[in-house]
């Protein structure tokens, strides 16, 4: 109750500044009251919908692809102790490359469409879920391990009753960690060389001055992202309190 | 140099022979992508004309300010946002999700508040680094082990050597980590800012040298913000196994 009330509290607070900031400049960011209304016109518009289906649509192959690959990446690359070393600064360098510099690359090999957006997703996506997961199997405290050593627990069985519990809250940060970027990555991908999606609405918006339209697409993406996020966050601190 | 160290630059150089060998040979066309050897005798040849230092100087600073900008603040607010429970419990859900907004589509907000040049940049970038600072800040203080700090309490340690002597040392890999991402992040924010949006820059240049069909320029470029920000980040990797030996681990 208490929680639902601070929550509550917060985005009040959050209105209330952007509300200042409307007022300051006005041109710039429409009032909360005004986006909110300019969402509701675009939730009942049917041009709105395609748009937002061809986003999802991207993201969940994004999606799918940034968490497959990044798990199987950093569990195979966490357990071999050589691997890892190896690993590590490379993917750390990939991680803090700026992605959008490569994007020409990008558009170069997958040509405009689909494909392109989910591909940028992805490699958005799958380097810190990889990360993640690969740090999470190499930082167990030493004496999980060795108990594991001292019982006599067969690989298998190490794996699943000791490295899995024992990673997997880490693990589940880095794909929460991972879902906001790859959704970053596909509306980036879309503000650049899309037709369609709601990063091209946003785009679009900008370029025509259309202020409201640009805050209502984004207000919406926001929503989206933290009704999302809050089920991962629940999901994550449940289980770091299983461990601790 | 230990046998990690090498099969790191073999891979690495393996994987530069490979593309190498794949546009010589045709495999992909040029039009797509140029051999990285001349992509490198490309960006000597713009370095030594001189025509990008002054984006490249730019670039530099932005993210400079950027990265002071974000550490020192977001550390300043994950220490605060960690000193309220209530406070934190209520904004995690919000910092998690932060990093999927596209916050490039405030630019317009930013001239408005900022003016135009280089000021809406660097708050893009700083933007994009403060979080994770605070994140990793955050992620730190967590991390205390309870002992510690009872172990202080049992010393009565007063609040400020309590913060010198147990939380910062305890808290500090993770720290650590939070500057590395915030150099990262600013990088990535600076760049991606000026690739959108600005009339400068490196990430305007290598936008502007696609736009034209210039893809030497373009690779050039993008070759030398590769080295940069891999050149940065094998700094502070080298200067955090230094601080992970000296902790013994």
């Amino acid at each position: 109750m208490r929680r639902a009330f601070d929550t509550i509290l917060l985005v009040a607070v959050a209105l209330v500044i952007w509300q200042a900031i409307h007022l300051l400049a006005p041109s710039a960011l429409t009032s909360p009251l005004g986006t909110a209304r300019r969402a509701a016109e675009l939730l009942g518009t049917a041009t709105f919908w395609p748009h937002v289906a061809e986003t999802l649509k991207a993201f969940l192959y994004a999606l799918i692809l940034a968490f497959t690959g990044g798990l199987l990446l950093g569990l195979l690359l966490g357990l071999n102790k050589t691997g890892a070393k190896v690993a590590d600064p490379i993917l750390v360098s990939i991680y803090s490359l700026p992605k959008v510099t490569l994007y020409p690359v990008i558009l170069l090999i997958f040509g405009l469409g689909m494909s392109a957006k989910v591909a940028f997703g992805t490699i958005h996506g799958i380097i810190p879920i990889a990360i993640f997961a690969m740090n999470s199997v190499r930082n167990l405290a030493p004496v999980y391990l060795k108990t594991a050593r001292v019982l006599h627990l067969s690989k298998a069985e190490t794996l699943r009753t000791v490295v899995i519990p024992a990673a997997i809250p880490e693990i589940v940060s880095g794909l929460r960690i991972g879902f906001s970027l790859t959704l970053l990555g596909v509306l980036i991908g879309e503000m650049f060389a899309s037709q369609r999606g709601l990063g091209y609405m946003i785009m679009n918006a900008i370029g025509l001055h259309d202020v409201p339209t640009m805050m209502a697409v984004i207000l919406m993406l926001a929503v989206f992202a933290v009704a999302a996020n809050a089920v991962l966050l629940w999901l994550d601190q449940r289980l770091h309190r299983r461990i601790t | 140099m230990n046998r990690v160290a090498w099969l790191r630059y073999f891979i690495v150089t393996g994987f530069i022979v490979f593309l190498e060998v794949l546009c010589r040979t045709g495999i992909i066309p040029a039009t797509v992508m140029i051999p990285p050897t001349s992509m490198a005798a490309h960006l000597w040849a713009l370095l030594a004309s001189g025509r990008v230092t002054p984006d490249i100087i730019e670039t530099i600073g932005n993210v400079i300010a950027a990265f002071l900008l974000s550490v020192t603040l977001g550390f300043a607010l994950g220490a605060v946002i960690h000193s309220f429970p209530r406070l934190r419990r209520a904004i995690d859900p919000f910092l998690a999700t932060y990093y999927a907004l596209p916050f490039f589509a405030f630019y317009p907000l930013f001239i408005v508040l900022f003016g135009l040049g280089r000021p809406p940049i660097i708050a893009i970038g700083f933007l994009f680094g403060v979080v994770a600072m605070i994140i990793a800040t955050l992620n730190g203080f967590d991390r205390i082990p309870r002992a510690l700090l009872k172990t202080a309490a049992v010393y009565r340690m007063d609040p400020l050597s309590t913060a010198l002597r147990i939380k910062l040392p305890s808290a500090a890999p993770y720290l650590f980590t939070g500057v590395k991402l915030a150099v990262a992040y600013s990088f990535i924010g600076v760049i991606a800012g000026e690739f959108i949006m600005s009339s400068s820059g490196l990430g305007y240049s290598i936008a502007y040298a696609f736009n034209n069909f210039d893809n030497k320029t373009m690779y050039a470029l993008m070759l030398f913000v590769i080295v940069l920000v891999t050149a940065v980040n094998a700094f502070f990797y080298v200067w955090e196994q230094r601080l992970l030996a000296r902790r013994g681990r």
